[in-house]
């Protein structure tokens, strides 16, 4: 009796357990290959709605007539949008204002009575953004094509974006003991796999080789290892889940390198990749020394960029919202302070990197 | 192929569960009965129409020959012919066939009154590719989601699934049914080591009986299952092997859309560390 009963409330706990796990055999699916391929993607339809709800542009005020007085005229220290009519310019500062310090208003940034005060870091780094969009929607067409980004995209409402990284120190361990090389603990930057959570500083800051697989069938020469491609691997996980997709939405797995068998997706991703590491390099990462000590991550690093910063789990950010349209100040680069010249020149080096890359990949 | 003497009495009449006396007959060896005749309909049939369906392809290699499933927008209706209906209808001859294969083998154990063993071993096998191609695609909306039948083309489908959890060795059924497989090879060879070692003593002495094969086991590792034990180890292992490969498809996708590592937050949420 006994016995029984306990394999029958074993039983039933065992399939609470299993169940528990489950998601309903409701998701739909996308098909993204050729037939019987199993490239397609899956999505619970309360998972799309509550992301469609969750990624939703503001509206934007009417535009306003490029007419003079213009900004540079009229206020002081205006680096960047100068050459916006007064009417321009103040209504891109009300919606900056919505788009990152909605509660804070304008003082988030700016010193009461004193509106061209440097003296809080936040105009600072708000500067470099908005040189950085600017950068973005002028030089990163291939990746973020007539779409454009604007600081919604990233920040959401929010003063800190809330999708971004610092160096990850990893787990405490005792020293000496414990060595995990950087992986072997579920990182969250890989999807909660146990792959190396470095591999943001590796590859989005870092500019370390991604590509693992060789171009022949025997490893005659390619000299990768398996510890290369486990951080590839890690990347490709930050990838997938930033974008709420799996794998097969850019690879036919059965060949990853080749981009002959791979989806139209992955040419735009790969310019992300080299954006994400632009952006990290030239904007992100320098700012560094502009921070106070709380906006830091725990080694001391600026916050910086990934797939999530600006997709937020969504393939297209904003589900493809065109917000820029509505501000075309934010689409050319204009620039002239030291900043702005620091700006050009990554400009000028990204101009020739990507004419190489454009090669690379039609080339392969 | 000659009839052996002893062989006669086995062959009994009746133990039918359809068509009565009129299939009740061998051919040569070969037990046919009712379920024979279709078993060999299903299976010339879809072996005919998938040698047409290669015909209607771009390749006779024999390597990429592929008949691919219909494209997701047919769901779970009828597709055209070159637009994967003829992979439907070779799954209905596949699903027909294996079926009518373990009906024969159901009837021939009911003629020799031993248990149904053999037949429901085969049925997990069945079983697994009916939920490839029959339980999963239901589940999920759409016959698209069986697997191509061709030979490197169902691995590049198996390939493609595993991807779309982004890291599949992260499925827990999946790491059972690894286990198992590997579990059953080893079983499989530790007992053919066994009695082989017993049947092949030195030059001269004589062979070893199931008491020396108890003995090494208990002198190894303290217990020795026994000689039907073993047989029962050995099927369960195996059937358990092919059972949770069957749920770690069927749960991909129909009760999980993310990637696997991801579902073990369970674990790393436990309130006991977290």
């Amino acid at each position: 009796m006994i016995k029984q009963w306990f394999a029958k409330t074993a039983g039933i706990a065992l399939g609470v357990v299993l169940l528990a796990g489950c998601e309903p055999p409701t998701a739909e699916s996308t098909q993204n290959g050729f037939r019987g391929t199993g490239m397609l993607q899956l999505e619970q339809p309360k998972v799309r709605e509550a992301k469609v709800a969750a990624n939703q542009a503001p509206a934007a005020s009417p535009a306003l007539p490029a007419t003079p007085p213009y900004a540079k005229d009229v206020y002081q220290n205006v680096q960047v949008l100068g050459d916006l009519g007064v009417g321009q310019f103040t209504r891109l500062m009300a919606a900056m204002t919505q788009w990152v310090a909605p509660e804070e208003g304008c003082n988030y940034c700016h010193v009461t009575g004193n509106l061209a005060s440097d003296d809080i870091y936040t105009k600072v780094v708000s500067r470099r953004m908005l040189q950085m969009t600017q950068h973005i929607n002028a030089n990163w067409n291939d990746h973020v094509g007539e779409t454009g980004v604007t600081c919604y995209t990233c920040h959401r409402g929010n003063n800190v974006p809330a999708e971004i990284w610092f160096e990850d120190p990893g787990p405490r361990s005792a020293a000496k003991a414990g060595w995990r090389d950087n992986q072997n603990t579920p990182a969250p930057v890989a999807a909660m796999a146990s792959l190396p959570y470095d591999s943001l500083s590796r590859y989005l800051l870092g500019d370390e080789e991604i590509r693992v697989i060789g171009n022949t069938a025997l490893p005659s020469t390619n000299t990768s290892s398996i510890k290369a491609t486990e951080g590839t691997y890690s990347l490709m996980m930050h990838m997938s889940d930033a974008l709420g997709v799996n794998c097969t939405f850019c690879h036919n797995t059965r060949a990853m390198a080749d981009w002959t068998q791979s989806t139209p997706q992955r040419v735009t991703a790969w310019y992300g990749i080299e954006m994400a590491r632009d952006l990290n390099v030239d904007y992100l990462d320098p700012l560094q020394p502009v921070y106070p000590e709380h906006r830091l991550g725990s080694l001391g690093d600026a916050p910086k960029a990934n797939c999530a910063t600006c997709h937020q789990g969504v393939n297209k950010p904003l589900y493809g919202a065109a917000m820029v349209k509505d501000f075309p100040s934010l689409t050319v680069e204009a620039g002239s302070s030291a900043m702005g010249q620091l700006s050009s020149d990554a400009a000028a080096a990204v101009a020739t990197s990507e004419a190489v890359d454009r090669q690379d990949a039609e080339g392969t | 192929m000659a009839l052996l003497s002893f062989e006669r009495k086995y062959r009994v009449r009746g133990g039918t569960l359809l068509g009565g006396d009129l299939f009740d007959f061998w051919v040569g060896p070969f037990y046919v009965g009712f379920f024979g005749i279709t078993t060999l309909f299903f299976a010339g049939l879809g072996t005919a129409l998938i040698i047409f369906g290669a015909s209607q392809g771009d390749t006779w290699n024999l390597w990429q020959i592929n008949i691919a499933p219909p494209d997701l927008k047919y769901g779970l209706a009828l597709a055209p012919l070159s637009d994967g209906g003829l992979w439907q209808i070779i799954t209905i001859c596949a699903v027909g066939a294996f079926g009518s294969w373990l009906l024969r083998e159901v009837e021939i154990c009911r003629k020799l009154g031993i248990g149904f063993h053999i037949p429901f071993a085969f049925g997990v096998a069945v079983f697994a590719y009916v939920t490839l191609v029959v339980i999963r695609p239901l589940l999920m909306g759409a016959w698209g989601h069986g697997f191509p039948y061709g030979i490197l083309s169902h691995l590049d489908w198996v390939s493609n699934v595993g991807y779309q959890y982004l890291h599949f060795h992260y499925n827990p059924a999946h790491m059972l049914a690894v286990t198992l497989f590997f579990t059953t090879t080893m079983a499989l060879a530790l007992h053919g080591a066994l009695v082989l070692s017993a049947t092949n003593p030195k030059k001269g002495e004589a062979v070893k009986t199931p008491e020396h094969e108890n003995a090494y086991y208990r002198d190894t590792i303290g217990y020795s299952i026994g000689t039907l034990g073993i047989h029962r180890v050995g099927l369960i292992l195996a059937l358990a092997a092919g059972f949770w490969s069957a749920v770690c498809i069927v749960i991909s996708g129909p009760f999980w859309t993310r990637g696997w590592p991801e579902w073990w937050s369970w674990w790393l949420n436990l309130p006991l560390w977290s």
